[in-house]
């Protein structure tokens, strides 16, 4: 079906901080809206909340919630509706592909959504490392330890060790100690220092790591630089898991086994740029070598009518996602005034937005990239493989087959996933395609997804046989 | 105030609002299926829809995501 036949003015993706801010600033503007997230609620990663409260202690997510029910007033809100592809219209208008499966039990349907101009405000997921082991259950993301208790009030373990990179790893162990689990310890794998050592990083951060810091010597969590978990043990399900004392290249100095039943990591974020790659959005590196997708400053791709904001332009966290949505959703509102007062040179150079609000996104995003430069990926955890760990754990490729397709010529990414065939499951690549680009050594290249999202084959079916769809009232 | 799921017939107490994945990890219940080739038990880890290791059978329809799937009352979970 498509929706109400009408053509939006503004269509979001995403109903994360980024999502909400910047369809809420459109909104209020006077433009035409609907927001689309595949959840059951608005609020993305961070802002994630069970359906009855008690809510998760998260600092903004009043003002969040406040700002969902001023939106569900001003705009068309689509939940449980899955974007899997987004094509352009003769007229120039796009149409994003859907499906959603109603509560009735008559299955997955198409939904079709028109709109003038596109949002892109899809986050961002976990980027684990593989190490042998780590697809025992009770291996969990720390995103994914975290949306369990943020929104579903469930405590992943009852002694949790958390692992791997970045200033997320706080919030996640913090989380976890409150909630009661017993956390035996945070193995930051880079020095740890770095929050401290960067001066951008030791002005603008440290009241948050320091609350974090001390809710862990609370909980009497202790936060171990140098160190990482390098396999995991167990039958079916995790049983301990072994931790070892690194050198600054992620070399193995010594190790130790911990008794465990969960354990949490995660080494970063990929940040979710699939659509914008369909839509031939230009992409850039990240300074972890991630590509995003390329935005100028007022967060338009380079593909006319379509803007991006938060974790798909880079990795920065809630606070940055949300001025980014903000700023993308007032540019999308001045381009729609200007449009309709016939101005297309002002168009192109655009309106001018609030000074106050670009320059603190522009701190931001120093203080967001300096936060990358200080957690890197080191080379040394491709020396933690065996020969038997699963690198893709959909299609069940160990390090080996990867080897024999590089011993057979494959020495790119693209050639081992034709000959070997990680990247070729469920996931489509999204877990497994970093730590193979590592391992041929290259850095990521953007995702190539004609379908990101899988689709019953009756509903592409409808969706293909779909009458072209008529523009409604605009 | 919670309602009941099954696994295999045997009774998950659930909070309304969580996943299917949720309430079967907190019921300690880790892996619900294995691998196609390896035989590997397999439960939740991404836990956000974007790894697929969780895939579920519900009510003898096609796998879903348990991470995802919200639960009802009387949902019937079997594993294989
Ligand atoms: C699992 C996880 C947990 C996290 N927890 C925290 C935390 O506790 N604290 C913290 O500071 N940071 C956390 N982060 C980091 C997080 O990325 C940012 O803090 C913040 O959520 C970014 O906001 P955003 O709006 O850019 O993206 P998000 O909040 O990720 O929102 C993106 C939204 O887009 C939707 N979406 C994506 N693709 C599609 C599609 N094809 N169709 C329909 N909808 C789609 C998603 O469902 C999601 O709701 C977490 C990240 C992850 C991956
Ligand atoms: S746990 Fe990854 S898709 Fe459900």
């Amino acid at each position: 079906m498509t929706y109400d036949l009408m053509t939006y003015d503004l269509v979001v993706i995403g109903g994360g901080a980024a999502g909400v801010a910047g369809a809420l600033s459109a909104a209020q503007r006077g433009l035409r809206v609907a927001l689309i997230d595949s959840g059951a609620r608005l609020g993305g990663q961070y802002f994630r909340h069970p359906a009855v409260p008690p809510h998760p202690a998260t600092s903004g997510l009043d003002r969040f919630v406040r700002q969902t029910r001023a939106l569900s007033e001003r705009a068309e809100l689509l939940l449980g509706h899955q974007v899997w592809s987004v094509s352009r219209e003769p007229g120039g208008d796009l149409t994003v592909h859907c499906v959603t499966t109603p509560g009735d039990g008559s299955g997955e349907r198409p939904v079709e959504v028109r709109g003038r101009r596109l949002l892109l405000a899809t986050g961002a997921h976990d980027r684990p490392l593989p190490f042998p082991g780590w697809d025992l259950p009770g291996v969990l993301t720390a995103g994914g330890a975290q949306a369990l208790l943020k929104g579903n009030g469930v405590v992943a373990g009852q002694r949790v060790v958390v692992a791997g990179t970045g200033p997320f790893l706080l919030p996640v162990a913090a989380g976890l100690a409150a909630a009661g689990a017993r956390v035996l310890g945070v193995h930051e794998a880079n020095g740890g220092l770095g929050l401290a050592r960067h001066p951008v990083l030791a002005l603008a951060k440290a009241g948050e790591a320091a609350s974090y810091a001390l809710s862990l010597a609370r909980h009497r969590v202790p936060y171990r630089p140098r160190t990482a978990v390098l396999a995991a043990h167990g039958g079916d399900r995790l049983e301990a898991v072994t931790v070892a004392r690194l050198d600054r290249d992620w070399n193995v100095l010594s190790t130790r086994r911990v008794a465990c039943d969960t354990l949490a990591t995660g080494y970063g974020f990929t940040p979710q740029t699939d659509l914008g790659v369909q839509l031939g959005c230009d992409t850039r590196r990240d300074a972890d070598g991630s590509p995003v997708l390329a935005v100028d400053d007022r967060q338009r791709t380079g593909v006319p009518g379509v803007w991006a904001a938060g974790e798909p332009t880079g990795v920065g966290g809630w606070r940055l996602a949300e001025l980014e949505g903000r700023l993308a959703g007032l540019a999308a509102a001045d381009d729609a005034g200007l449009a309709a007062a016939g101005e297309s040179a002002a168009r192109e150079a655009g309106a001018a937005l609030p000074e106050v609000l670009v320059r603190r996104r522009d701190r931001m995003r120093a203080f967001a990239r300096a936060l990358l430069e200080a957690y890197p990926v080191k080379d040394g955890w491709q020396g933690w493989l065996r020969d038997d760990t699963l690198v893709c754990r959909c299609e069940e490729v160990p390090l080996s087959r990867l080897r024999e397709a590089q011993d057979l010529g494959a020495t790119d990414a693209r050639s081992i996933k034709l000959l070997a065939r990680p990247g070729m499951g469920w996931c489509q690549g999204r877990i497994c395609g970093y730590p193979v680009a590592c391992l041929a050594g290259e850095e990521p290249a953007p995702p190539r997804r004609p379908v990101v999202q899988p689709i019953t084959l009756a509903a592409l079916a409808e969706d293909l046989s779909a009458e072209p769809p008529t523009g409604g009232p605009s | 105030m919670t309602f009941q799921i099954t696994i295999d017939g045997r009774p998950v107490p659930v909070t309304p609002g969580q996943t299917i994945g949720a309430a079967l990890h907190a019921a300690g219940v880790r892996s619900w299926r294995t691998t196609r080739f390896g035989g590997r038990p397999r439960g939740l880890f991404c836990g956000i829809g974007v790894c697929f290791d969780c895939l579920v059978t519900v009510n003898g329809r096609p796998p879903e995501r348990a991470c995802l799937l919200e639960a009802r009352p009387g949902d019937e979970v079997t594993t294989s």
